[in-house]
């Protein structure tokens, strides 16, 4: 049988069952019940002394967001003048120069969101200290705030009329501490072992067996992978990310890290459900998501495994599919499989390089970051899907003529207001952005900047306009793979991309977590014949028709001159 | 405001202590009894580096296996892809002067023996490994040259194929640089 094909159905299998329980605590842990990791709750304590927290304090949903937004303020600042200043800096033993102003302004927007654009390369362009200290810090708390921001709308749901919804460092703190901390350092113990460096050395010299010098990258990049991926961050150590040897060692860490990041996503949608006590709409959540996962997944493998049919005239045996880009220990399954996976949720690590994958499984792969919720990233990949489910909510309320009511909250004007802003964000800022990418290359192409537009693509024709339109749909879902063809380390991708990474980020928070402020507040209304149901089979299938519905209007002209253009071109 | 600043600026700064300090270093510490000691595993030969076993690296002379393209010409201080799209004209071409130097070298393939991977460019620049009819397609020629016995190579390279994950999971593979230095101590 296919040992490729078991690869990967196994470690979905295996995600799915570890989600579950991890789900099950993650409810339990941020209701304040019992769990067997309460032996953290000195450290716990002893953070929020040394910080002059008093996690007693409850917020509102405005508080909680601005302390969202304040500490994540004081990170943008902190972070920049670091990548700055990093060549003066300690632990640089490669000797790599300091950031301009411009890049890094990107990364460090990009790490601060979750995203990871990494418009530098990881063996170059920073030092040990900026990796640990700015990058992997930042990898921890993006997550750990993405996580935060979803238990606050959580709490919104869990009391019948409330507004006192926790105290946000409380779930910020226990997200590192009982979460993301721990299944870091096992992941991280399961990396070093698998041969991913762990010592602070620089880079090492060799004579090979045919007698060439050369030189390798290395570094402390264990603990760095691990959150990676937990943290659905997706930035890697080196330039190549996980496709890259010592990054993604064999065919064991390539499961692991797989696992790794599809696992927080799912087990949130289960603590969702059980955190609010309505297990069967998390369940029914969990079934649009995963029919999501599946529809773009099938069709991935088909494009991947079929082969590049100009290779194929050739007379070149593709008997596992397509291989430019990727890596023979992983084959062109798993990394098909990890493509679907990275871009339905927000991690944007990759194994192959999208930019050489097949016209239609770009097409699947820039779908996923528009759609932006099967699954999604940690936390808000639940705060995109609530934001599908009220329109849903309204739509269905509209059309069979009832109060549109979510929970037991009247859905009101100023909800459906706020949410429908917030679809309107995405396609805006992506189609702008390249929209604007497109007039600069073909109208300015010779413009006198460091570096010239028309040198930004790396192929011709509707791969081209592809390569753009992938790097602005990554930014806004906040992503981070890339169409790494483009030349994208220069001041117009660097400050587009970076105003596109902040409003994609924070207005998608906000917004949903402000709907659920307002909802919660509302007066409970018991549910009677009336009330709208929306943990039943139907309304699964509502949500997902308006997904997909919402998607294909705002996206599919984009799409069709593209990736669409190109599959046309080569298979015709 | 002004609370939620110095508790955010407070709370960072024990953050890093935690996350950036203890986290790596106890990693680091642990890694130090992996088999490469945390700096990566290294291949010796009488003694000497030759190179580390999950960094592929380039080989041309005709004695040797040779790995796959790489778009960075096997350079570890840095890795990448050729990042070239499917349906690229230039890219077509690459493709076909890699196929025929190999038949140039290897002019008993027939049509269809070609692997994909032995003759587009890996991910990461550096990869370690071919498939195991990557291998195949190569043992006539480095037998020949070196004047072995053809089955001696060939259960060579059966002795140094890797097999799936569990004997369930993934692809095959060899890894040439092992391959390479068993082939080098054949002689000895």
């Amino acid at each position: 049988m296919n040992t490729e094909l078991f690869g990967i159905i196994a470690t979905y299998l295996l995600t799915v069952v570890l989600a579950i329980p991890l789900g099950i605590y993650l409810s339990k842990v941020f209701a304040g019940e019992k769990v067997w990791t309460d032996f953290l709750k000195p450290l716990e304590n002893g953070i929020y002394k040394l910080s002059g927290i008093n996690i007693k304090e409850q917020m509102n949903w405005k508080q909680h967001m601005k302390a969202l937004m304040t500490i994540n303020l004081v990170w943008l600042v902190y972070g920049f003048f670091v990548l700055l200043q990093q060549d003066k800096l300690p632990l640089n033993p490669d000797g790599n120069p300091g950031m301009s102003p411009d890049l890094a302004f990107n990364t460090v927007i990009s790490f601060v969101v979750n995203c990871n654009l990494q418009h530098y390369s990881g063996e170059s362009g920073v030092s040990y200290l900026t990796q640990h200290f700015v990058l992997m810090f930042l990898q921890f708390v993006s997550a750990a705030t993405g996580i935060a921001a979803a238990v606050v709308f959580f709490k919104a749901f869990r009391d019948k009329t409330t507004t006192a919804l926790g105290n946000f460092w409380e779930f910020f703190v226990k997200s590192i501490t009982r979460l993301l901390l721990p299944l870091s350092v096992l992941m991280g113990l399961i990396m070093a072992f698998s041969g991913t460096p762990t010592s602070y050395q620089g880079k090492d010299q060799f004579i090979s067996l045919q007698g060439d010098t050369v030189h390798v990258s290395r570094g402390p990049a264990a603990g760095f992978i691990a959150i990676k991926h937990l943290g659905t961050n997706g930035g890697g150590w080196f330039g190549v990310n996980s496709a890259h040897p010592l990054e993604n060692p064999n065919y064991l860490t390539n499961m692991v890290e797989m696992i790794a990041q599809v696992i927080i996503p799912i087990a949130m949608v289960i603590a969702f459900g059980y955190f609010i006590r309505r297990k069967k709409l998390a369940w029914m959540i969990f079934g649009v998501m995963t029919i999501g996962m599946l529809m773009l997944l099938f069709p991935t493998l088909s494009s991947e495994l079929g082969g590049n049919p100009a290779i194929a005239k050739m007379g070149v045996s593709q008997a596992t599919g397509a291989m430019e880009g990727k890596e023979v220990r992983f084959g062109p399954t798993a990394s098909a499989y990890w493509s679907t996976v990275t871009t339905i949720i927000s991690t944007g690590s990759v194994n192959s390089m999208h930019d050489s994958g097949m016209p239609l499984t770009g097409l699947w792969q820039l779908l996923g970051m528009m759609i932006n919720s099967f699954y999604g990233g940690c936390g808000v990949g639940m705060l995109n899907y609530f934001i599908y489910l009220i329109i849903a909510v309204f739509i269905s309320g509209l059309m069979v003529g009832r109060t549109p009511e979510f929970l037991g909250h009247k859905v009101e004007a100023r909800e459906v207001k706020i949410a429908a802003l917030i679809t309107l964000l995405s396609p805006f800022l992506i189609l702008a952005g390249t929209a604007i990418a497109a007039y600069v290359f073909t109208n300015h192409g010779g413009a006198a900047w460091a570096v010239q537009p028309k040198t930004w693509l790396n192929n011709p024709g509707f791969h081209g306009f592809s390569e753009m339109l992938y790097e602005m749909t990554s930014s806004n879902a906040n992503n981070g793979s890339g169409f790494e063809g483009l030349g994208d380390g220069n001041t117009f991708w660097n400050v587009s991309t970076g105003f596109v990474l902040l409003l994609g980020r924070f207005l998608p928070i906000i917004g949903p977590v402000a709907i659920a402020g307002l909802l919660g507040a509302k007066k409970f209304i018991p549910e009677s014949a009336g009330t709208l149901k929306t943990d039943t089979l139907t309304f699964s299938l509502m949500t997902f028709a308006v997904i997909l519905v919402l998607n294909a209007l705002s996206y599919f002209p984009a799409l069709a001159l593209g990736p669409l253009a190109e599959y046309f071109t080569l298979f015709k | 405001m002004k609370k939620y600043l110095l508790q955010s600026i407070r709370l960072t700064v024990v953050l890093l202590v935690l996350l950036c300090g203890a986290y790596p270093l106890f990693l680091s510490f642990a890694g130090g009894f992996s088999k490469g000691k945390g700096g990566g595993e290294k291949i010796m030969v009488d003694g000497k580096v030759v190179g580390y076993a999950l960094i592929g690296q380039s080989f041309t002379k005709p004695q040797y296996f040779w790995g796959r393209p790489s778009a960075v010409s096997y350079n570890a201080a840095g890795s990448g892809g050729s990042n070239k799209a499917a349906s690229n004209p230039d890219y077509e071409k690459d493709v076909q002067n890699r196929v025929d130097s190999l038949l140039k070298y290897h002019p008993y393939l027939k049509k269809g023996e070609i692997p994909a991977d032995m003759v587009t460019a890996s991910g990461s620049g550096l990869d370690p490994n071919i498939s195991e009819q990557g291998a195949a397609i190569q043992i006539k020629r480095v037998a020949e040259f070196r004047k072995l016995n053809e089955k001696t190579v060939a259960d060579l390279v059966a002795r140094n194929t890797e097999h799936p994950l569990f004997g369930l999971f993934g692809p095959s593979k060899v890894n040439v640089l092992k391959l390479n230095v068993a082939l080098d101590n054949l002689k000895k």
